[in-house]
């Protein structure tokens, strides 16, 4: 049976999930592992085993993340997506008795012995809600080369705020007010505030928790724009609630439940011919 | 049934407010008429004579007051900070009730304690004896002030500096402490108006001092030791002056305090229940 006949056709676009945005030159290509095994690898996961205290929240995840695509990890709440997720850039050990076992490769240098800075500044993070300080704008962009060490005169930093803003998409928006406090933008401005910061770094990869899920449809819209053109510069993960997200932005999905990863393909391919019937349950929104 | 606690808990009410009007109000009259510009510029005078004023006191308290503060205000900012940012569950209840336990201390108590431990080895009463006792007597104010701030910046602040790369201290230093400082500022402000007013500890301290007091070294007169002297003694020009001090302190604390209100009421982040 065909899962697109089903709500993900009805759900709120216009266009069926495949034709997307008309940004998108690029084709997901053909489906399947040989595909992907010709892409270079850019984040692989190995046998990751994630608790929290005694409980155990991820299984056996083996994952590899592919240079310069958009992967997105879906599943209904609570799965561990989340968790896996921020074990990618370490966050996790922020919090007491969170414990990561298993290895996590960026291009053949183990994350677990690298400084912990040098990692976050080559993996940034989006957050779900935006996040921005209480400061202004400038200086919220200019934070992340601040903290890192940059030397820059104000010129350079001034340039360097620029050019991210462009990135994100919010330039054209903000320029006539950068010294204004960050609190003063839309939500959906303050969301491209925030990528715009984590872009200031220059990060290889960019990890994005549910980024639009406190958005609204134009806000969303434009963020999943900004992927298609992000993605030439980086590798993306992006974490999602929404499976038409999913099937909109990402070149590969990997479905997780219970906190194990049930099947990872290319996103065409999940999506009209999925392997495990978990997944196929989940697509067709038998449970979510 | 209702109507009855309605009508007692009215009342107290009523009776709060009206305690502090009638305050304010007897302040005012008695007070306000003793003030005049030689009160703010006279020494006193000689026991018996008319007239003088209490410069020497306005002055005293004044530096007392910015000695306590430089003493009392980073030990308690850093300590609220770590107890805040670092401490771990069980360490931070130690702390919280050993400082609530030295909240509770009688500020008579800390005078002594002072005087055993400055004002003996010293050798004579200071100014500085005076600063130490009240700035022992900021510490725990500001330590949970700077605590409940700190505690009201939320985490995904931290979490986004830390995902940029930045160490904890640094997330601290340049992103939550940034968040807090108005609270911090009119928690420190709010101290000082407290610790205005305690005479206590002086007693033990600074003493007191019929004339200027030079430097930090020598003992010192200060406006609430200067009341109790005045009040005292039985001589009706003495208590008017007594009078005036008690006016000038309480506008000190009161113009401290609505400024500081004032200046939360615009905060970024204040814990629930203070504005």
């Amino acid at each position: 049976m065909d899962p697109l006949s089903g709500d993900l056709a009805k759900a709120g676009d216009a266009k069926t999930p495949f034709q997307g945005t008309s940004n998108r030159t690029d084709t997901p290509g053909r489906a399947g592992s040989d595909q992907m095994k010709a892409q270079t690898t850019k984040l692989k996961a190995s046998d990751v085993n994630f608790y929290y205290g005694k409980y155990q929240a991820l299984h056996e995840i083996n994952l590899d993340f592919s240079a310069n695509k958009i992967t997105a990890l879906i599943g209904p709440s609570g799965c561990g997506k989340s968790t896996f997720l921020r074990s990618l850039n370490r966050l996790h050990e922020t919090v007491r008795g969170a414990r990561l076992e298993g290895k996590i490769v960026l291009d053949n240098e183990d994350i677990l012995a690298m400084n912990v800075s040098s990692l976050r500044r080559r993996v940034g993070m989006v957050f779900q809600r935006p996040n921005p300080f209480p400061k202004s704008i400038f200086d919220n962009v200019a934070y992340g080369p601040m903290v890192n060490g940059f030397s820059g005169n104000h010129k350079h930093t001034a340039e360097l705020v620029e050019q991210s803003l462009v990135r994100a998409a919010l330039w054209e928006e903000v320029k006539d007010k950068l010294h204004q406090s960050a609190y003063g933008l839309s939500g959906g401005q303050q969301q491209r505030l925030c990528i715009a910061r984590a872009l200031a770094v220059n990060p290889e990869v960019l990890l994005l928790d549910e980024p639009c899920s406190a958005l609204d449809p134009i806000g969303t819209a434009k963020i999943e724009e900004l992927l298609f053109v992000l993605k030439d510069t980086s590798t993306i993960v992006i974490v999602t609630h929404n499976m038409q997200q999913a099937a909109r932005v990402a070149d590969y999905t990997g479905f997780f439940l219970m906190g194990k990863l049930v099947e990872f393909d290319d996103t065409k391919k999940m999506y009209t011919t999925p392997t495990k019937k978990e997944t196929e349950d989940y697509i067709t929104g038998r449970f979510g | 049934m209702n109507v009855l606690m309605f009508s007692l808990t009215g009342l107290c009410t009523l009776f709060t407010i009206g305690s502090l009007l009638f305050i304010l109000g007897y302040l005012v009259t008695h007070g306000a008429s003793a003030l005049n510009w030689d009160f703010f510029s006279k020494l006193p005078v000689p026991v018996g004579e008319i007239g003088g004023g209490m410069a020497n006191a306005i002055v005293g308290s004044a530096k007392v007051l910015v000695l306590a503060t430089l003493i009392g205000v980073p030990i308690g900012f850093l300590g609220g900070v770590y107890l805040n940012e670092y401490a771990e569950a069980a360490t931070a209840f130690v702390i919280r009730y050993a400082t609530d336990l030295l909240n509770g201390v009688p500020s008579i108590v800390i005078g002594i304690v002072v005087y055993a431990l400055v004002v003996r080895p010293m050798g004579h009463f200071s100014t500085v004896a005076g600063g130490v006792a009240l700035g022992i007597m900021m510490i725990p104010i500001s330590v949970r002030s700077t605590e409940e701030f700190l505690h009201a910046v939320p985490n995904s602040l931290r979490e986004a500096a830390i995902a940029l790369g930045a160490s904890k201290w640094k997330t601290i230093a340049s992103v939550v402490v940034p968040a807090a400082i108005t609270g911090i500022v009119t928690g420190t402000m709010l101290d000082l108006a407290r610790v205005a007013g305690e005479t206590a500890p002086l007693l033990f301290t600074a003493l007191g001092n019929q004339f200027w007091s030079p430097g930090w070294n020598h003992p010192s007169s200060t406006l609430p030791v200067m009341i109790f002297t005045y009040a005292v003694a039985p001589y009706d020009d003495w208590h008017r002056q007594a009078w005036a001090a008690g006016f000038v302190l309480l506008m000190f604390i009161l113009a401290i305090n609505i400024t500081a209100r004032f200046i939360l009421s615009r905060a970024s982040y204040a814990p629930r229940g203070m504005v």
